[in-house]
């Protein structure tokens, strides 16, 4: 069972997982996701709600018999997508920031999508027979472990303080931690700036159909003179209109790929941060086995000692997978912001240039407008 | 002949014409000869047919009245003359003053101001009319200089005047001026023209705000955008001043441009007690307008006073448009600005080092998209924002223009009314045969009765007035409004 269940998993082709669809129901959002098998042979297609999202998630993280789980970066889940009302529109916007954009949740379906893709592509995590069963089970998942979400969080900030600052035996890892501080704030404030500068574009165009319309309204033609201002208003207004579009399309381009990419790396510094806090937990409790040892009275010694060695045994697995795992999310995070950057760039591009092109030709129109 | 070139003051323009038709045997030639010396004066194509239609309604009207008070002209009656210059001077002076006449060489539109003498054909002169003029008169302001310190200080413009008109001294010169002579210029005009019906081109606004950051000694961008703004408005206002003909020959103007030292005009002073007199009029004027209600006959003014009404609404729309748009253009330059600064911050931060280099060049271009986004939002804000706005408080100043003309009829019903009361009066008296109090009924009613006709011709000419000034304003306004957009899109 087990092993056919192994197989099964791997069986699914990690590039081949889509969010295919969205459709939203009041306040809920339901993904259809379509999965490939690794053969090519077929294709599954199931419905889920963000829920069942954390479910996974949760149980990624649970797997009790495999201990250097603590050692992966898990691949960041986006946060609760919450319809944005109007009254809830800057607090969807703080929380989600790109990922609130957008018509019909597209982004955020993409950043879910890689979500999945990155699961099934990860060597230790799409062993798990639970994402399988996410992924080709037509019916639901089961309902969430627990809710320790908030009091988690809580003391996770208090250890957090306490633990950060403790030094770290491997050089490596010590910098590693230095520069995932240093970094992920970086990149997150690169990510709210960015956002800023989208929302204004949008502002732009909103304010560019109000001159359109405007000028648009502008037009009468009963009067003789008024024909010739009124040819003008509404070839500004057409002109205006363009603008209108060309910022629209530009925030779209905007959004869908750098800040997509800034957002998604962001999150995953965030996760690498995680990882890295966990092992330093680790750490901290082999110190602390460590000094047990040392100070135990002879009758615990031996147990101290054995506690000692398990723990010791854990961390360094857990450090070398740590290893493994920063060292090809180096590797493959330069190729996704660079890939981001590529696409964001020959998008602009294109739409500059069907940009030009029509403005060029609004030129030679005015130019010929005889007054 | 000498007192003719002289920019008469107000009251003798009057006589100056005079002579002009004293010395013209023939009434009707010499009208003629006034609407041929017309078209020199006129400063854009657009003018031109405005000019004919001037004359055209003058043509007419000049002759009746010329011709009804020929004697009261050559009588030296003092009172009569001084009743009627006021009146009579904005009709003649339509036509150039003959100062005018000596210097220009122009085209000389007689075969088409003869055919369209009697009929108002706007539309069709503007459209076949090309350049057939030269109304030779350039005005820059430039050099914005901060004059003296602190609270005190001021901006001094260079007002520099090109011309080949022979109502200055000389050809080129420039003096210098500060906002409150602007003003000052303004109020003048305003004063003396208003009344009448002459649509007097707005004066650029007062800025307590702006005008502090720069006496304040703030060197930074606003400050100077400040400036620049104001400089390019009074160099429009002045413009527009003198192309308006009889404004252009008004003494205030002449001397504003070629003086060197001009008296300071203090009554401009935002809170000074002229300034509040100001706003308590106003208010005064506000609530009348609400109570006059006026019999419009003329259907034009009906017509062109609701086209006004349109017009202004759709401008101020345009305008704040055109200012949300441009406020937004900046919003995105500032964002711009730190996005780059904060890809800048992650290029050198990061380690991999194609990356940082990527990120590095990401945070360039962002800088330069910046500087081109900032450039486009000014460019944006000279253009159409200035321009709307002056418009808008233009068709604030033509509604003022037929605010007066409301106002002169309702003075033409009330003395009606009045002069009504005193026959009354005076029959009653006459029935109850007080003779003494008979005869001062009879000569308060022959007071009145003239005021009645004053008051008439009044209106007739305010209306006469309006109806040309709205020519010319409806013809420049689509012209000026063509232009920058037309170099705004390229």
């Amino acid at each position: 069972m087990d092993a056919s269940n192994k197989e099964s998993a791997l069986n699914v082709n990690a590039s081949s997982i889509k969010i295919s669809d969205v459709s939203q129901d009041g306040d809920m959002l339901t993904f259809a996701i379509t999965s490939q098998n690794l053969s090519g042979s077929g294709g599954v297609c199931v419905f889920r709600t963000y829920e069942d999202f954390i479910w996974l998630q949760q149980s990624l993280f649970s797997q009790e018999d495999v201990p250097e789980l603590q050692g992966v970066i898990f691949p960041p889940l986006p946060d609760k997508p919450l319809p944005s009302h109007s009254h809830t529109q800057a607090k969807v916007l703080k929380q989600l920031g790109f990922l609130s954009l957008g018509d019909k949740w597209q982004i955020y379906c993409k950043a879910l999508e890689l979500y999945l893709q990155q699961v099934a592509a990860h060597t230790l995590l799409s062993k798990n027979k639970e994402l399988y069963n996410f992924l080709s089970s037509s019916e639901s998942p089961g309902k969430q472990r627990s809710k320790k979400g908030i009091f988690n969080r809580l003391s996770q900030v208090m250890e957090e303080m306490r633990k950060e600052g403790h030094k770290d035996v491997d050089e490596f890892f010590q910098s590693e931690r230095d520069k995932t501080t240093n970094l992920s704030v970086l990149f997150k404030v690169a990510t709210e700036k960015f956002l800023e500068v989208v929302l204004t574009k949008q502002k732009l165009a909103l304010a560019c159909g109000h001159f359109s319309t405007s000028l648009h309204l502008c037009v009468n033609q009963e009067n003789a003179d008024a024909v010739a201002f009124s040819k003008i208003c509404l070839k500004l207004s057409d002109i205006i209109e363009t603008m209108k579009r060309n910022f629209e399309k530009v925030s779209d381009n905007d959004m869908s790929t750098l800040g997509l990419g800034l957002e998604l790396e962001s999150r995953y510094q965030e996760a690498k941060r995680e990882m890295l806090f966990r092992r330093t937990c680790r750490l901290v409790e082999l110190d602390n086995a460590n000094k047990n040892v040392d100070r135990a009275k002879p009758n615990k010694k031996a147990h101290m000692e054995e506690v000692q060695k398990a723990t010791q045994k854990e961390f360094n697995l857990i450090s070398s997978v740590a290893k493994q795992e920063i060292v090809h999310y180096h590797r493959t995070r330069v190729q996704v912001l660079r890939d981001f950057l590529i696409d964001w760039c020959e998008k602009q591009l294109s739409t500059a240039q069907e940009s030009s092109t029509l403005f060029s030709q609004y030129l030679e129109a005015c130019k010929g407008l005889a007054v | 002949m000498a007192e003719e070139r002289e920019p008469p003051p107000l009251g003798d323009v009057g006589q100056a014409d005079f002579v002009e038709v004293e010395d013209g045997e023939d009434l009707f030639v010499s009208t003629v000869t006034t609407i041929e010396q017309l078209s020199p004066t006129t400063p854009e194509p657009s003018c031109l047919p405005a000019e004919d239609i001037s004359t055209n309604s003058n043509g007419p009207k000049q002759e009746i009245l010329l011709d009804d008070d020929q004697e009261d002209l050559f009588a030296e009656a003092t009172e009569e003359v001084s009743l009627d210059s006021p009146e009579r001077e904005p009709i003649l002076s339509d036509g150039p003053s003959p100062a005018i006449t000596p210097v220009t060489p122009t085209v000389i539109i007689t075969p088409r101001a003869e055919a369209s003498m009697f009929d108002r054909s706007l539309d069709e002169d503007e459209d076949t009319e090309e350049n057939g003029d030269t109304f030779d008169m350039q005005i820059t302001v430039s050099d914005p200089e901060k004059v003296g310190d602190g609270m005190n200080a001021y901006m001094a413009y260079k007002v520099t005047t090109k011309t080949s008109l022979n109502l200055f001294s000389r050809n080129e010169f420039s003096v210098k001026r500060r906002f409150s002579d602007f003003l000052g210029l303004h109020s003048k005009l305003a004063s003396k023209y208003m009344h009448i019906g002459y649509i007097v081109p707005p004066a650029p606004e007062k800025s307590i705000v702006g005008m502090t950051k720069v006496k304040v000694g703030k060197e930074d961008l606003s400050s100077a955008e400040f400036v620049e703004k104001r400089r390019s408005a009074l160099q429009r206002y002045l413009t527009r001043t003198v192309t308006h003909p009889a404004l252009l020959k008004d003494p205030d103007v002449i001397q504003f441009l070629e003086n060197t030292e001009l008296p300071r005009a203090v009554s401009t002073q935002a809170l000074s007690g002229a300034g509040i007199l100001r706003m308590v009029n106003k208010a005064a004027e506000a609530v009348n307008k609400m109570t006059i209600k006026m019999n419009e006959s003329d259907a034009w003014f009906e017509e062109k006073q609701q086209q006004f009404e349109n017009l202004d609404i759709q401008l101020r729309k345009l305008h704040a448009s055109v200012e949300s748009l441009v406020c937004h253009r900046k919003e995105l330059s500032v964002n711009t600005a730190s996005f780059a600064k904060s890809a800048a911050m992650l290029g050198n931060s990061e380690d991999h080092t194609a990356l940082s280099r990527a990120l590095s060049q990401l945070a360039e271009v962002e800088e330069k998209i910046d500087q081109l986004h900032q450039e486009q939002a000014y460019a944006d804000f000279y253009l159409f924002s200035e321009l709307l706005g002056d418009y808008v408080r233009l068709i604030a100043a033509v509604k003022g223009v037929f605010d007066q003309r409301m106002k002169t009829w309702s003075k033409w019903q009330d003395a009606q009314l009045l002069l009504q009361r005193k026959r009354e009066a005076e029959t009653k008296l006459q029935y109850a045969n007080k003779p003494d109090k008979l005869q001062q009924a009879k000569d308060e009613i022959k007071e009145w009765e003239t005021k009645v006709q004053q008051g008439e011709r009044d209106f007739e000419q305010i209306s006469k007035n309006i109806r040309q000034e709205v020519g010319r304003f409806e013809l420049i306004k689509y012209w000026e409004a063509f232009l920058p957009e037309a170099k705004a899109i390229a």
